[in-house]
């Protein structure tokens, strides 16, 4: 087996995984669409890493935050609701990138659906880091952020700090749409958050079903479409989220 | 041991309660001792369940509300629209508390359930069972004081009646001080000590057969009717 495939594998289950996880807290946050302009948001970064031969993630993430920066400044400047404020902030993202980064044509693609084949050894450990990292937060923080997406009031007559643990996940959604990049591009990290969880959601019957099952979908999805990456040549991006949601099709007929 | 005490565990005095600019309650002053049941008996729209919040120091007040210091509330809101979003077991739900399984199992039994109801899905829960979960959830804590927000639609009348003797037993049994939103009045006369009709002003307060007047309800009701007159233009 090449080292390469192998890098592949661990990265696209590692990420697909964990995506999973927190997606779960997405879906009872209501917000699995808000997820995708955050995608768009890192479009720029991704711009940035591949002209300059920087870490896409990396810039990524930082055009994300640069991103929810801007949209919690215009949510205290006007009463507009947040979900108008983030279709100008992420509509800005995809202007940016084809006014100031000139990409061309293979390089349009890798940022829109990603491309795995580029994933080194330190892109390994960048992502095992992070993602045993994330998983951590997303644990710590899932009890909280459930009772929180319940009703607030409860919460906070629990005294839970309502900010604090929104804030964390936020955090996390963030580095993972930036970690997702990597792997099935800009336009597409959104979807290895709400797709499995979504799945799951029908399937599941208590809390542990539903995390469970939204991971095993997440890392399915992720190893199915990089083995048909490596017997078609096709791109992993957009096979991995076809996977995924095939499952979601699936998941239509045995609905709990 | 003498478990009813003189001293109030709470005191309200001229509570004020503003929501974007619009005055929901005005000049609410009123007392409450340990194990008394209290009833806010008033129409839609009149300011029963922001009163609760404010009780609650969820939403901002002007005035005083003093609870007596080291008291633990628990709080049945009226509904949780969201929580069906999520796919959640009644023992998840307790859960969310870091509650441990025997207690769990036994305040299931205190409200009248059994143990299989932990493994249901709470979105399948009839409306009856869920109101009663929600009580558990509530008491599973040991609060001294309970603040009920009753449902306004979906309890079926058998399962509202047996809501509210199940609230007087754990009134009975745990000498619980409970504070009880309702529309009812039969609910008011056959549970509370006191009462307080509020139609943002409070119109009448005090024990339920003496100020339940039909002079006083008339009042209570009579401005619901204007409300509506004036809200559908």
């Amino acid at each position: 087996m090449d080292f390469q495939f192998l890098y592949i594998l661990i990265t696209g289950i590692l990420i697909g995984g964990v995506a999973g996880y927190l997606g779960t807290l997405t879906i009872s946050k209501r917000m699995a669409l808000s997820i995708d302009p955050l995608g768009h948001l890192a479009l720029p970064g991704v711009a940035l890493g591949l002209l300059y031969g920087l870490d896409i993630s990396l810039c990524a993430f930082l055009f994300i935050i640069l991103g929810m920066i801007l949209i919690w400044y215009f949510e205290i400047k006007t009463k507009l609701p947040t979900e108008t404020l983030t279709a100008i902030v992420f509509t800005l993202g995809v202007a940016i990138t084809f006014l100031f980064f000139p990409l061309d044509h293979d390089e349009l693609e890798q940022a829109f659906i990603g491309d795995i084949s580029k994933v080194n050894f330190s892109d390994v450990l960048f992502t095992l880091f992070l993602s045993l990292l994330l998983f951590f937060i997303v644990k710590k923080i899932y009890q909280k952020i459930i009772l929180i997406n319940i009703s607030e009031d409860l919460a906070k007559i629990e005294k839970i700090n309502i900010k604090k643990y929104n804030f964390l996940y936020l955090l996390s959604i963030a580095i993972i749409v930036a970690l997702g990049t990597k792997i099935v591009g800009g336009l597409l990290s959104a979807a290895l958050v709400a797709i499995p969880a979504a799945t799951s959601r029908n399937l599941s019957k208590n809390l542990s079903q539903f995390s469970f099952l939204s991971v095993l979908f997440g890392i399915l999805s992720a190893l199915i479409g990089i083995f048909l990456f490596k017997i078609t040549g096709i791109q992993a991006g957009p096979l991995i989220i076809l996977s995924s949601v095939f499952f979601f099709f699936i998941s239509l007929f045995k609905l709990n | 041991m003498s478990e009813k005490s003189d001293l109030p565990i709470l005191i309200v005095k001229n509570l004020k309660v503003k929501l974007e600019n619009k005055e929901i309650i005005s000049n609410l002053s009123f007392e409450l001792k340990k194990g008394e049941i209290l009833t806010i008996l008033g129409p839609n729209g009149a300011g029963k369940t922001t009163l609760l919040k404010s009780l609650l120091s969820l939403i901002p007040f002007e005035g005083e509300i003093i609870w007596q210091k080291g008291l633990k509330i628990g709080y049945i809101p009226q509904r949780l629209p969201f929580i069906k979003d999520v796919p959640m077991s009644v023992e998840d739900f307790f859960k969310l508390k870091n509650s441990s399984k025997e207690k769990i199992e036994k305040i299931i039994e205190e409200i009248g359930l059994n143990k299989d109801f932990l493994n249901k899905k709470i979105g399948n829960l009839s409306s009856g069972q869920f109101q009663r979960i929600l009580i558990a959830w509530a008491l599973i804590d040991d609060p001294d004081v309970l603040l009920f927000d009753e449902p306004t639609s979906g309890i079926d009348i058998s399962g509202e009646e047996t809501i509210y003797s199940l609230l007087e037993k754990i009134n009975k049994e745990r000498k619980l001080t409970i504070i009880l939103i309702t529309h009812d009045l039969s609910v008011v006369f056959k549970f509370s000590d006191y009462v307080i009709c509020l139609n943002k002003n409070v119109i009448c307060q005090g024990e339920p057969k003496e100020v339940l007047t039909s002079q006083n309800l008339e009042k209570l009701y009579d401005k619901e009717i204007k409300i509506y007159q004036h809200h559908k233009h």
